[in-house]
C-alpha cells in the first residue's frame, strides 16, 4: 500500500492552465473533493494573455504529491504542472500589515520594517501600512518580531515562485 | 453555410455519426429539438426521466464501443442527469452529453429552470464546456467527442444556453481538433515493458488480474492471447468480466468482496502479479495493508498515469494504451529465450486447484424456495451464454457475476463504481438500441428495478423486447446480509413493504408477465420468456428471502479473510 509513514512537507506546484472562466475552480475543486491541503494559491494571467500561472503550496507525503500532480495534470484546462522542490527555486510573497503606530512605536516599528526591508505605503497619526516581500518564513518572522497586539490587519497573497536560473516552465 | 446554433449542434452529430441521442426536451432546448425534428439521421428515444436518458446513452457506449449521447433540458433535466453521469464517470464510459441553459443574459440572475450545471457536474464529469457564443460551438463540440473517447474515457458535457441555440452562424466542422491542454499517452514505455516481461517470466507464482479498462480499450484478445501463451492463471473484475473468457480453465473466476475463494487466494498469494485496465479499488482488495503485507512484485498497466500507485504502490508502471503494451510484450515474449517456469507453475496450479475444489459458488440445490443463484444458472443456460445481461446494485448483481458465464467483452453491463440502483432497466435500453437483434436481460431485484421502472414505458414505444429477470427477495438484500453480518440482525428499514404486482404493473405497460415460485418453474417460464421475441417480458421470481452472498470479504478486511457460507457466521 502507499506507506504515509514518510513525512509531510511542505511543495510548491507550478501550474500553467488556460485563462480560462471555471479552470480555477476545477483546480481549486480537485483540491477539496480528494482531501489534498492547500495552505495558498495564486493566479494571474501570463505575458501570453491565453494562459495562467498558479502557484500551490501544499503539504504531503511523496507520494500524496505524486499523486496530486497526477490528478491535477489530468484536469483538461491544465496545459503543465511542476513541482518546484524538484529543483532549485525562489519564492516570495507579498504582505500588507496595517499595524497600531503611537508615539515611541513609531520609530521602532520604522526601524523594524527596515530590517525586514519594508516599506511604509500609508501613514495615519495612528497607523502604519506596511509592505513587506519575502518568503513566508520571512514574513512570519516580521510578525513575530513586532508586538502581536500591534498588528491591526494582515493581507498576505501567498506564495509565487519561479525556478532558479535558465530552467523555464512554458508551453 | 449559416445555421443556428440548435441546427449546428444537430450537425455536429451527424458528422460524429451518432444513431441515437437518449434524451428529454424542456425550455431551453427547444430550438434543438425543433433542429431534431426537421431531420431524420439522429433518431432520439423520449425516455421518461433524465437518468434513464444518461444510462441508456451510458449502456449504448459500453455495449457498442462507441460514444454515447444524451440531451436534456436545463435545471431539473441536469440535475436528474447528475447520477447518471456520476455512473458513467466511474466506470469511464464515453458519453457526451448536451444540456440546455437558460440565455446568456439570464444567467446568474436565478432564471426559471436555472442551475449552474457547469459546476455541478464538475467533479462527475471529464471535462465540461459552456458555450457563450456561438461561433464556438462547432468546434466545442468536436472538442467533446474527442475528450469523451481519447486517453481515459469519461463523460464530457456542453451547456447551450437558449440565445446561442437560436442565434446564426457559419457552420463548418473541423476534421480534427488538437489541444495543447490534452495530450493522452498511448505508447507504453518500452524500457519498462521489457522489465515487465522479465518480471513475469521470473515468476513462480504468476497472476494476472484484469480490469474494466481491458474492455474499454478493447484489448481482450490481446489479454486472452497473452495469458494462454503465459498458462498462468486469469481473474477479472467486476467491471473486467468477460475480458477474459469466463468458461477457460485458466480463469479463476471474479475477484474482491464477493469474488470466488480461488481467485482472492491467487491474488493475495501470487509473487509477480500482472494489473491490467484496473486500479485496486476497495471493493476488489480489501485492506491494502494485509493484501501489502504479502511480499510481490507488481506491474501495472493503464492509460491513466493517476490509477497508478494510487491505493498500491507498484514496481513496473506501464502508462499507454492497452492494446499496444499488451502486443508489444507479446514481441518481447517471441524474443524471449525464457520460458515460464513451468515446474513452479505446475505447483501453483496445484495449489489453485486446490483452493477451486472447495467449491465456493456451491449452494443448496434442493431448496423447495426459489435460490436466485440458480435463477441466474438457468439464465445462462436458456440464453446459451450469449446475452446481453445488465444488472441494478445489490445482491442479484453479485449473483449475476458470479453465476453468468461471460466469455466476450460488453455483455455484462452494470454500474461497478457508483453502484447506481436503477441502472439496470435503462442500460438495457441503451443495450438493446445498439444491437436490435440480441438478447438482452436486465437481472434486477425489487428494490433497483422501481428506481427506473417508468421506462417500461419507453421500452414499450420503442418495441425495445428487453427481458427482466426480477429477484424478488423482499428486502434490500445486500443492506440485509450486511445488517445480518454487521449489525447484529438488526433490519433497519431495509424490509419493503407493499410491492406492487409486477405481473399487473408489466401488463398494463402492455407487456408481458410472469411470476415464479417454484423451483421447478424457472427454467420453463425462461424458456418461455425468450421465446417471445418481440416482448418485453417481466419475470418475478420470489426468492429466498434469507440467502446471502457468498464468498464475503468484509469491509476493511484482507483478501483472504473470507466468510464462504452461512456456517462462518
Amino acid at each position: 500500500m502507499i506507506m504515509e509513514n514518510n513525512t509531510s512537507m511542505r511543495h510548491i506546484l507550478s501550474l500553467l492552465l488556460e485563462n480560462e472562466s471555471g479552470a480555477l475552480s476545477r483546480v481549486a475543486g480537485l483540491f477539496s473533493a480528494r482531501g489534498y491541503n492547500i495552505e495558498s494559491l495564486t493566479v494571474a494571467p501570463t505575458e501570453d494573455p491565453t494562459l495562467s500561472r498558479m502557484t500551490i503550496v501544499t503539504s504531503g507525503s511523496q507520494e500524496v504529491i505524486e499523486q496530486i500532480t497526477k490528478q491535477v495534470n489530468k484536469l483538461i484546462d491544465v496545459v503543465k504542472v511542476f513541482d518546484l522542490n524538484e529543483g532549485r527555486y525562489i519564492e516570495r510573497e507579498l504582505m500588507l500589515v496595517k499595524v497600531r503606530a503611537e508615539g515611541s512605536e513609531r520609530e521602532e516599528l520604522k526601524r523594524t520594517a527596515d530590517i525586514f526591508r519594508g516599506r511604509v505605503i500609508d501613514v495615519t497619526d495612528r497607523t502604519y501600512t506596511i509592505e513587506l516581500t519575502g518568503p513566508r518564513d520571512k514574513l512570519d518572522a516580521f510578525l513575530e518580531a513586532i508586538d502581536r497586539s500591534q498588528i491591526l490587519e494582515t493581507v498576505r497573497t501567498g506564495a509565487s515562485g519561479i525556478g532558479r536560473g535558465e530552467w523555464i516552465l512554458r508551453v | 453555410m449559416r445555421l443556428s446554433g440548435a441546427e449546428i449542434t444537430i450537425q455536429c452529430l451527424q458528422e460524429e455519426g451518432v444513431e441515437f441521442v437518449f434524451g428529454y426536451p424542456g425550455g431551453a432546448v427547444l430550438y434543438i429539438y425543433d433542429a431534431l425534428f426537421s431531420q431524420d439521421k439522429v433518431r432520439h428515444i423520449l425516455v421518461r426521466h433524465e437518468q434513464a436518458a444518461l444510462h441508456a446513452a451510458d449502456a449504448y457506449a459500453r455495449a457498442s464501443g462507441r460514444c454515447g449521447v444524451a440531451l436534456v433540458t436545463s435545471g431539473p433535466g441536469v440535475t436528474n442527469a447528475v447520477t447518471g453521469i456520476a455512473t458513467a464517470y466511474m466506470d469511464s464510459i464515453p458519453m457526451v452529453i448536451i444540456s440546455g441553459q437558460v440565455p446568456t443574459p439570464a444567467i446568474g440572475l436565478d432564471a426559471f429552470q436555472e442551475v449552474d450545471t457547469v459546476g455541478i457536474t464538475r467533479p462527475c464529469v471529464k471535462h465540461n464546456f459552456l458555450v457563450k457564443n456561438v461561433d464556438d460551438l462547432a468546434v466545442t463540440i468536436k472538442k467533446a467527442f474527442y475528450v469523451a473517447m481519447s486517453g481515459r474515457p469519461g463523460p464530457v458535457l456542453v451547456d447551450i444556453p437558449k440565445d446561442v441555440s437560436q442565434h446564426m452562424a457559419e457552420f463548418s466542422y473541423p476534421k480534427s481538433v488538437t489541444m495543447r491542454s490534452y495530450n493522452p499517452v498511448t505508447k507504453g514505455h518500452s524500457g519498462q515493458i521489457k522489465k515487465a516481461v522479465q518480471m513475469l517470466l521470473e515468476a513462480k507464482r504468476p497472476m494476472i488480474y484484469a480490469g474494466g479498462g481491458v474492455i474499454l480499450g478493447n484489448g481482450s484478445e490481446q489479454l486472452t492471447r497473452l495469458v494462454k501463451r503465459l498458462g498462468y492463471p486469469c481473474t477479472n473484475t467486476l467491471m473486467g468480466l468477460g475480458a477474459y473468457p469466463a468458461t477457460d480453465p485458466q480463469f479463476v473466476g471474479m475477484l474482491g468482496m464477493h469474488g470466488t475463494y480461488e481467485a482472492n487466494l491467487a491474488m493475495q498469494n501470487c509473487d509477480v502479479l500482472l494489473a491490467i485496465g484496473a486500479r485496486f479499488d476497495d471493493r476488489v482488495i480489501g485492506n491494502p495493508e494485509h493484501f501489502c503485507s504479502q511480499e510481490r512484485r507488481i506491474v501495472h498497466v493503464d492509460i491513466d498515469p493517476s490509477s497508478i500507485s494510487k491505493r498500491v504502490r507498484v514496481d513496473v508502471p506501464i502508462v499507454g494504451n492497452i492494446v499496444d503494451v499488451l502486443d508489444e510484450m507479446q514481441k518481447h515474449l517471441d524474443a524471449s529465450e525464457v520460458k515460464p517456469d513451468a515446474v513452479a507453475l505446475k505447483d501453483w496450479w496445484k495449489q489453485i486447484d486446490a483452493w477451486r475444489a472447495r467449491d465456493c459458488l456451491k449452494y443448496d440445490r434442493n431448496s423447495p424456495i426459489i435460490k436466485p443463484q440458480y435463477v441466474v444458472e438457468k439464465l445462462y443456460e436458456v440464453t446459451h451464454g450469449d446475452a446481453i445481461i445488465t444488472s441494478d446494485v445489490g445482491q442479484h448483481q453479485m449473483w449475476a457475476a458470479q453465476y453468468y458465464k461471460f466469455d466476450k467483452p460488453r455483455r455484462w453491463l452494470n454500474s461497478g463504481g457508483l453502484g447506481t440502483m436503477g441502472f439496470g432497466l435503462p442500460a438495457a435500453m441503451g443495450a438493446q438500441m445498439a444491437f436490435p437483434d440480441a438478447t438482452v436481460a436486465c437481472v434486477t431485484g425489487e428494490a433497483s428495478i422501481q428506481m427506473c421502472i417508468q421506462e417500461l414505458s419507453t421500452c414499450k414505444q420503442y418495441h425495445l423486447p428487453v427481458k427482466i429477470v426480477n429477484l424478488n427477495n423482499r428486502y434490500l438484500g445486500m443492506v440485509r446480509q450486511w445488517q445480518q453480518i454487521l449489525h447484529g440482525n438488526r433490519y433497519s428499514e431495509s424490509y419493503m413493504d407493499a410491492l406492487p404486482d409486477f405481473v399487473k404493473l408489466a401488463e398494463s405497460y402492455g407487456h408481458v408477465g410472469f411470476k415464479i415460485e417454484n423451483p421447478a418453474d424457472v427454467e420453463p417460464i425462461l424458456r418461455e420468456a425468450f421465446a417471445l421475441k418481440d416482448r418485453v417480458v417481466f419475470m418475478d421470481f420470489i426468492t429466498d428471502q434469507t440467502e446471502n452472498v457468498f464468498p464475503m470479504v468484509k469491509a476493511g478486511k484482507g483478501l483472504s479473510e473470507m466468510l464462504l457460507g452461512s456456517e462462518d457466521l
